[in-house]
């Protein structure tokens, strides 16, 4: 290993960095034992010991490496790369089991002590500065595993946030043609400024493909009537009937619909307090009641 | 960010939209603990959403804290306090009148506000903020009408 011929060139006198370097890989195996049993190993390796030695055998080799960069303190350092993957899935670990931030770090920064005290164990001969440099130079390695590993579990946080957030467009509104000249949006969620400027594009344009008369605006899903979903849509409601087609507002609950009164807003529109009612009131408007069939008639044949 | 999700008593900064979906869902669930009914709680949470929703806008962000209350009597509820740094209402009167506002919004924001809560006190002053304080009561009628300014 380099660290090992950097080490052997300075034998007489190394530097504490290529000392640690040394050490890390010399005792990369007790190393990984006394980690294996610290409280961050347990928990995340639970299915066998000889994973979580494993695991810490990595580690150790990227701190080698890293120390024997000579960048104990770069994050980016490449001796990480192999290891970011394990250390954000370990942070993760702890994250789902309800950890916070604060202490999956100082579960990482428990992993030091044992560290330490192998190091100057294993340091029997050497001048206490010396001892204590290479102590402080470890403990500044061990401060920027942390710092890695906190930085993957938020760069993965983040990845999952993004990722959210495309997914929720998605979901945005579909137009439904339920039948020759109506459509509907069933809005759901939270109808802010974005969504719906998305919704009244969409709509717009499919009342247009779909030379719809009339157009439902479905609030079932919306949790929330306050002042402002009430002008987002009148607004939609407007801009409908400059279309041309007629706009039916439904699915008030009967607690929004007390709020609304409440609240003092005015919806001049039709409403109606389920999607089936309004699709009645469209089909009644253009013409094409729905009857019962003569009684007897309908039975199953 | 004190207080968890599901928590009464808490604290929730607003800053940006998110933060007000987060209030709306911090206030039903808050309200839906202290015993609410489906009704009341739409009513709070809609008033919420209004108050919130100007501490934002007009106020430039500040925060919401909200803590369970009980009265004399044993009946429980909840008040909200929202609080901004922002300019300030120089008239009140006005400011709580139906169908006036300084930005674009309908205007029914603070009235509307006060209409689905049960107590409803505003503290503001030119240049030194605002703070309204709002109380519901769990199985209590509505304020009759005559309180109403």
């Amino acid at each position: 290993m380099p660290e090992h011929d950097t080490a052997a060139r300075n034998a007489q006198n190394p530097t504490p960095t290529e000392e640690v370097g040394a050490f890390l890989s010399r005792r990369r195996e007790q190393i990984a034992q006394r980690w294996a049993d610290e409280p961050l190993f347990r928990a995340v390796f639970t299915v066998s010991r000889d994973e979580a030695v494993e695991a810490g055998r990595a580690i150790a080799d990227a701190l080698a490496q890293v120390a024997g960069s000579g960048r104990v303190e770069d994050t980016d350092g490449s001796g990480f790369t192999p290891v970011r993957e394990q250390l954000a899935m370990t942070a993760a670990s702890r994250a789902r089991a309800g950890l916070t931030t604060a202490q999956i770090s100082r579960e990482v920064d428990a992993l030091r002590v044992p560290a330490v005290d192998l190091l100057v164990a294993d340091l029997p001969q050497a001048s206490s500065e010396h001892v204590r440099e290479c102590a402080t130079t470890l403990t500044a390695l061990m401060g920027t595993l942390r710092l890695v590993v906190m930085e993957t579990s938020l760069t993965e946080g983040q990845a999952l946030i993004d990722r959210q957030q495309v997914q929720l467009l998605e979901v945005a509104t579909p137009v439904i043609r339920l039948w020759d000249g109506i459509v509907a949006v069933p809005l759901i969620g939270t109808l802010d400024s974005a969504r719906s400027q998305v919704v009244m594009e969409t709509l717009l344009e499919s009342v247009v493909d779909q030379q719809a008369r009339f157009a439902i605006l479905d609030i079932t899903g919306v949790p929330t009537v306050d002042s402002l979903v009430a002008q987002h849509l009148m607004k939609t409601v407007a801009a409908v009937r400059l279309m041309g087609a007629e706009c039916v507002v439904s699915g008030i609950r009967p607690a929004i619909a007390q709020t609304i009164v409440h609240l003092g807003l005015d919806l001049p529109v039709v409403t109606r307090s389920s999607l089936a009612d309004a699709l009645a009131y469209a089909l009644h408007r253009l013409g094409a009641d729905i009857v019962s069939v003569t009684p007897g008639g309908a039975g199953p044949r | 960010m004190s207080g968890t999700a599901a928590g009464v008593d808490a604290r929730l900064p607003i800053r940006s939209d998110l933060d007000l979906v987060w209030v709306r869902q911090h206030v039903r669930q808050a309200a839906a603990a202290v015993g609410f009914g489906l009704v009341e709680q739409t009513k709070l949470v809609t008033a919420a959403s209004e108050l919130a929703r100007n501490t934002l806008v007009y106020g430039g962000g500040g925060e919401v804290a909200t803590e369970r209350v009980q009265d004399g009597r044993g009946t429980h509820g909840l008040r909200l306090t929202f609080t901004d740094r922002g300019p300030g209402i120089p008239d009140l009167e006005q400011a709580l009148s139906d169908g006036y506002t300084s930005g674009d919004g309908l205007g029914l924001g603070l009235g509307g506000a006060r209409r689905l809560v049960h107590e409803f006190a505003i503290d503001s002053a030119p240049g030194s903020g605002t703070t309204v304080t709002v109380t519901s009561w769990a199985d209590r009628p509505p304020r009759p009408r005559e309180e109403l300014r």
